[in-house]
Formats: structure tokens, sequence, C-alpha cells
């Protein structure tokens, strides 16, 4: 007799009634099932739509039914919290130069860290300040910029910022990646303002970005350079009145290969898979959003993000005050590809409070983790 | 006499000193595993990889609530579930026993996942460290629920494909009757070849399903040992009336073949269960073709004598009965070391039997082992093994 497990789909014809008479229970099955989640959307909407925040993942099942992670990411232990990152800014140390000039001064640590990624999964991560993605770092346009950086890890790291320095300050092998222990000052102007990002340079580059050393390094325009659109740079700038109605927030893309096979397990927004699903990002209806986006995606070429219900204007790289895309809702960065994305729930009768999707558009990045939601509100407290 | 005494007045201390020694060893033991537990002498070893982890898949259930899954774990560690991914996006499930899976220990795992029928689908369990397992579904089909229905559907299929060939080889009985010893001689052969092509795959099929299971059954060493196992005792058991012919040679033929039967019976049950398998009218037949020839290899050694019509059935029972049974135990707990027990067995008793049958064949030939490479036994071992592996082309996938 013959081993009758390995099925080939062109033997699929010799199936005859067998496969038949089960096609019948499969269907009667598909209804039971259909029936088994709406029944679980009634009975969670009624606590859901009291507050808000605290029923969010049902919520989110009512989208998505049964497709998420199970549990959650314990935040305490991994010593950040994806929500307070958004809008978590490192602004460094103000000083004054001899010759006047504003200096910032930060201060950044590398340490080996094991963190949980995704509900009970540990990834033995390498960090900025002890998070993934490391601190986003903040500036004007200008500013004398001194970052020291202490290898506490356990192997050679940099920082290399996309920005204008010499070739010293590189952050590539021979120019800045230093040796556990050691200690780096990288130092250069602000320039040009836009919506940047640092990683390790040290070698195999692959492995450092995915072990997740990289963060934010956003430039604020100032105002004074920018005569004819003052206004625009006056509402980028951190710390203006103008800036203040801005719910602006730090975004980036990356994915984990837990396994080391070359293919990502798990994708997200922030690190964490699925944590705006659980746990949505409450926004003001009144008041416009501008978030600071990149993708440091390892081993996938790309990556997206796609809002729902809602079009926004593109920043590409942020180095303009006028959009580079206009009224779209869904923009694709390659690896280290960045932007500001501008956009507001306060303009349209159409726009209710409710939750708003928001997820890469490759599908399988979004069912592997990298989704969330934006729940809009009447106002914030 | 004397000497006797002698030694019997010594015995008791002797014997007493030999119980203690019985007893230290295994003191020596208890204290060094309670050394290496209280004071950890191996802690230099440690040297911050993650545990080894390993999980098994055994059964597959596919129903109304979406996928469930039986799960063994393996490794140095507990195992911890941490998510579950269904054609690579992840979805809620339950664990049953919930928590970390010790060393051996089968869980459940229930997804309420949309199954599409007839497509395939890919399970993915992640584990606490990131590592990942892979089960395939090649088509998905609901999973035969349990009723005295389907028992009885699965019988009819089982007698189809075990008991109807073998009967119908019997039937050859009279016509074979009438042979002169040459054609005996050849027919035995034949016997001989069929079981060969059995044994070969049994065995191979054994050890490709042992290679499916958990390796805390270290299937290698369980196919060997087993097949072994029942090779030995069914000799030793044959060999207490003295050498079997005739009708006990074609009993021990017919239970080598059962047993052969069951483990097949086994994976049967066990892919319908799984909902990897679809049976096609022109599978039925190609197997009810290729188990013909298993019939006509249990008549060979009888045919000097004069069964009854009761003992003919008996035979047929003995060796295409088990197929029915297994398909039971296979589509009600199925694990893929079951069937590689169960064929490892059966390779065993079919050895058995090759070596009876030879040494039955010289016997019949007035003890002149030359027969063995005559024409006429070389051509039936040929035309054997040719049969099998024909019929056997009408089956395999």
């Amino acid at each position: 007799m013959r081993n009758w497990l390995p099925f080939d789909l062109g033997r699929r014809k010799l199936l005859g009634a067998g496969l038949a008479a089960a096609g019948g229970a499969a269907i009667a099955a598909r209804s039971a099932l259909s029936q088994d989640v709406s029944s679980q959307h009634q009975g969670h909407q009624m606590p859901a739509t009291a507050n808000g925040t605290g029923d969010a993942a049902p919520l989110h099942m009512q989208a998505h039914g049964a497709m998420i992670t199970v549990g959650d990411v314990d935040d305490a232990r991994n010593g950040f919290d994806p929500t307070a990152m958004l809008t978590d800014w490192d602004l460094g140390t103000l000083s004054t130069l001899p010759d006047g000039r504003r200096l910032r001064t930060y201060e950044v640590e590398v340490e080996d860290k094991e963190i949980e990624i995704a509900p009970g999964v540990m990834f033995p991560a390498w960090t900025f300040n002890g998070r993934v993605p490391g601190p986003s770092l903040r500036a004007m346009e200008g500013d004398r910029l001194r970052i020291i950086l202490r290898n506490y890890g356990s192997h050679p790291h940099s920082m290399h910022f996309h920005g204008i320095h010499a070739a010293r300050m590189d952050g590539v092998p021979g120019a800045g990646v230093i040796g556990p222990g050691e200690e780096f000052v990288y130092e250069f102007d602000a320039r040009p303002f836009g919506c940047h990002l640092y990683h390790c340079h040290a070698l195999p580059l692959a492995r450092h970005i995915h072990k997740g050393m990289y963060g934010l390094f956003v430039i604020d325009p100032d105002p004074e350079k920018h005569p004819e659109f003052r206004d625009v740079a006056l509402g980028r700038l951190r710390g203006s009145p103008e800036n203040a109605r801005w719910q602006e927030l730090a975004m980036v893309m990356n994915a984990f290969d837990t396994n080391f096979d070359g293919e990502n397990e798990f994708y997200a927004c922030n690190t964490i898979a699925h944590c705006y699903a659980k746990k949505p990002i409450r926004i003001a209806k009144s008041r416009p959003v501008r978030i600071y986006l990149a993708n440091l995606t390892e081993f996938d070429p790309i990556n997206s993000f796609h809002l729902h219900g809602n079009f926004f204007d593109y920043y590409d790289q942020g180095t303009t005050l006028t959009p580079t895309l206009k009224t779209v809702d869904l923009i694709v960065q390659c690896q280290a590809q960045r932007g500001i994305l501008e956009f507001t729930f306060g303009e349209h009768a159409d726009h209710e409070p409710g939750l708003y999707m928001f997820h890469a558009h490759q599908s399988e990045f979004t069912e592997l983790g990298w989704m969330g939601m934006f729940e809009v509100v009447e106002d914030v407290a | 006499m004397t000497d006797e005494t002698a030694s019997n007045q010594s015995a008791s201390p002797i014997k007493r000193f030999a119980l203690l020694w019985a007893v230290i060893p295994f003191l020596v033991l208890a204290a060094a595993i309670s050394w290496l537990f209280a004071t950890n002498p191996l802690r230099s070893f440690e040297n911050g990889a993650p545990p080894v982890e390993n999980l098994t898949y055994e059964r597959t259930i596919l129903d109304n609530a979406g996928l469930r899954l039986l799960i063994r774990a393996g490794g140095s560690e507990p195992l911890k579930i941490a998510q579950v991914q269904v054609d690579a996006a992840y979805w809620q499930f339950t664990l049953d026993p919930p928590g970390p899976l010790a060393r051996g220990q089968t869980a459940w795992i229930a997804i309420p996942f949309p199954w599409v029928l007839g497509e395939a689908h890919r399970v993915t369990v992640v584990t606490g460290t990131g590592a990942t397992f892979e089960h395939e579904i090649p088509v998905a089909v609901p999973t035969p629920e349990v009723t005295s229905g389907s028992l009885l559907s699965q019988g009819i299929l089982g007698a189809f494909v075990g008991i109807l060939p073998v009967a119908i080889g019997l039937m050859f009985f009279p016509a074979l009757r009438g042979a002169g010893p040459g054609a005996m001689r050849f027919l035995l052969a034949l016997t001989v070849g069929l079981l060969a092509f059995l044994l070969v795959d049994a065995v191979a099929e054994s050890f490709e399903l042992a290679g499916k299971s958990a390796p805390v059954f270290q299937g290698g060493a369980m196919v060997v040992f087993a097949a072994s196992a029942s090779f030995l005792l069914l000799m030793a058991v044959s060999r207490r009336g003295g050498k079997p012919g005739g009708m006990a040679l074609a009993t021990y033929i017919a239970i080598g073949i059962g047993l052969h039967n069951m483990g097949e019976g086994l994976a049967i049950g066990g892919a319908f269960a799984a909902g990897s398998a679809g049976l096609g009218a022109f599978l039925v037949m190609g197997f009810t073709l290729h188990n013909i020839t298993e019939g006509i290899g249990i008549a060979a050694p009888l045919l000097k004598i004069r069964p009854t019509f009761r003992q003919f059935v008996l035979l047929t029972l003995i060796a295409g009965g088990p197929a029915v049974l297994g398909m039971w135990i296979g589509s009600l707990a199925y694990a893929p070391h079951w069937s590689a027990l169960a064929l490892a067995v059966g390779a065993g008793a079919i050895l058995q039997v090759i070596i009876e049958v030879i040494l039955f064949m010289i016997r019949n030939d007035e003890g002149r082992a030359d027969i063995l490479f005559s024409k006429g036994v070389m051509g039936g071992l040929a035309l054997g093994i040719a049969l099998m592996y024909v019929t056997a082309m009408l089956v395999k996938i």
C-alpha cells in the first residue's frame, strides 16, 4: 500500500464523492463560524463605545475578527511604552557657544537588551538608550549639535546621521565606529531642516539595523531663514505657540526577524506588533496631525503607510515647506526614506469621532503586526 | 552433596552483600543529581545561548470552530507558545492546557480561523524566543467526525482495500492446487518476492513516519528495535511447535501481511483525520489490485493440504482485517509515531515469514538448498516483486 499523505493539487480531480460530501459540511461549518463571530461583536459593542480607551481591543476585533496577536506586552519590563514614545522628543541639553550660537548636547548609550517585541516574544536587541527605536532627537536648523555616544554593548557601534557633516563624523568604520567601552562625540551643524534619521553603521550593516539601532533625527526649520513661509516654519518649530496646536507623532516602521532566517516574523510601527491596534492613538478632531515617519525595516525593500477615511499632504524627507505630494492616502518608503505627513479630521462633516485605521498597505506586513488605529475624539482632556 | 550445603550456607551473607551493591549505585546517582541541582557546577557551560526548542505537530482537525492542532513540545526547557500565524497573519488562539509545555507534553492549539475548502493553509507557531515551527495543511477539508456512520464507511473502505483483495487472491487456490513441484516452487518464490517488496516498503515508510514524529520517541531506534522484537518474538513462537509449514506457515504470512496492513490503515485513517487525503475510485482500485498478490502468497503454502472454508475466512480476516482496525484507530487518535511503530512491527513479522517460507521451500524439495537459485525460484521472486512494484505505481502519488 502507498503513502496517501502528500497531496498533489493536480490530483484533486480524483477526489470525487468524498470531497463533494465534505463540501456540504464545510459550508455548514463556515456559516456557523460567521454567526459565532457576529455574536462576539455584539457582545463587545456595548462597553466599547462608552469611553473609548479601555475597550480598544474589542473595538479592534470588530474590524478584524480574531486576527491579532494574543496578549499584551509588558512595557514596564521593556522600559519603554510605544504610546509615550509617539510624543517623547529628546531636545538635548541647551547651552550657548562663545560665538553666541546655540549648542545642543545629546547623550546616547548603547546597551544590549532583550525586549518583548510582541506579546510573549523576546528579541535580543541592541539599543540606543534602552529603547527601540532609539531616542527621537530634535533640534532647530543652525544649532550646533554635540552627540556623545557611549558603547556599553558587546559589539562595535556608531551613530551615522543622515545630515550634513564632515567625513570624520560619518559614523562609518574608521570615522566614529567605537568598540565596547569606548566613547565618541559627533559634532556638526543641524542642517538641512527636515525629517531625518540616524542608525548604527558598524558592519554588517543589516544585522546592526535589524537589531534595533536606529531613530528619528528631526531638524525644525528656523522661521527667520524662511521669510516667505514663516508661518509654516513656525508651525514646524517645536516649542513655538504655532506648533502647540499640532498633534505631532514620531513613528518608525520596523520589523523583527525572530528566527534569524532573513525574513521578518513581526512588523510594527514603533516596535511592538499591534500596539496601536490594541491601544489606539487618541486624536483631537479639532487639531491638525503631523507624523514624522521613517522606514527602518530590514530585509524587505519597501514599507508603506496608508490612512483610512482621510487624505494627507506629504513632505518627502521634510526638507521643503510646501508638500511634495498633495492629497494622498498612501505613501511608500524604501529603507531610510522618511517624510512628514500632515492631515486633520476637523475639516469634513463626514469625519465623525471614531476609529480610523492606519497600516502598511502590504497586507502581509499589516497582518503580521503593522496595523494601528487613530481614535478621533471631539476633545482630548 | 556436601559442597552444595556449604555453598548454601555461605549464600545468605553473600546475597546480602550483593543486595547492598544493588542499592549503592542508585544512592551515588541520587547524590550526584542533588549535587548538580544544588550547586550548579556546570554554570561555566551556560553561554547565554537560547534554549534548544522543538515542536512536533501530531494531529490537525478542521471543523466549525476553525483549526485545532495537537502539538508535542521538545527541547531543553519548557516551551512557551507566544503567538500563532495562519498564512502569515497573527490569529487569536487558545492553548489547552495553557502555560509553558514541558518536554514531551502535548497540548491543543485552537484557532478560530475561517479556512477555505480545498485550499492550502500554513500554520506557524512562534515561541517565546522567536523560533518558528511550521505546519502545512495541504488541502483543507473538514475532518470527518467520529460517528457510527463514518466508522461504517471507513470499515467498508478498509474491507475494500484490505479484506476483499486477500479473499480474491485466495480464490485462486483451487486453480493452483493441481500445480506440480516446479509450479509450487515458483509460487512460493513469488510469495517471497511480494513479501520482500512489503518488507522494504514497510521499513522505508516507517522510517519516514519516524522522521515526522516527535524527537523524544527516537524514531530511528524505535523502528529498528520494534521490528527486531516482533521478528524474534514471532520466530520464537513459530518454532515452539517445530518448523512451521502448511496452515501454520500460511497463518504467519497472514499475520505479517495483517500487521503491515494495520500500519497502512493507521496512516490512511490519520490522513483522513488530518484532512490531507481525498480518495478516488481509481486509487481504491489500485489498492485492491495491489493487495490481490498478498492473497496468492497466503495460498501458496497450502497447496499440499486441504484447508476448510472456515480456515480460508480466518486467514482472510487475519491478513485484511487489520486494515479496517488501523483505519478506525488512525481516524480516532492518529500520531505519526503510532503508524511508524505499527509498520515496524509489521516489518519484523514479514522478515520472519520470508525466512520461514524459504526454509519451507527447501524442506519441500528434500532439503536441497541449491533449488533457491533455480530458474523457477528466480523467476518467481522477480515476478512477485514486479507485480507489487507495478501495482504500487497505481497508488504512488
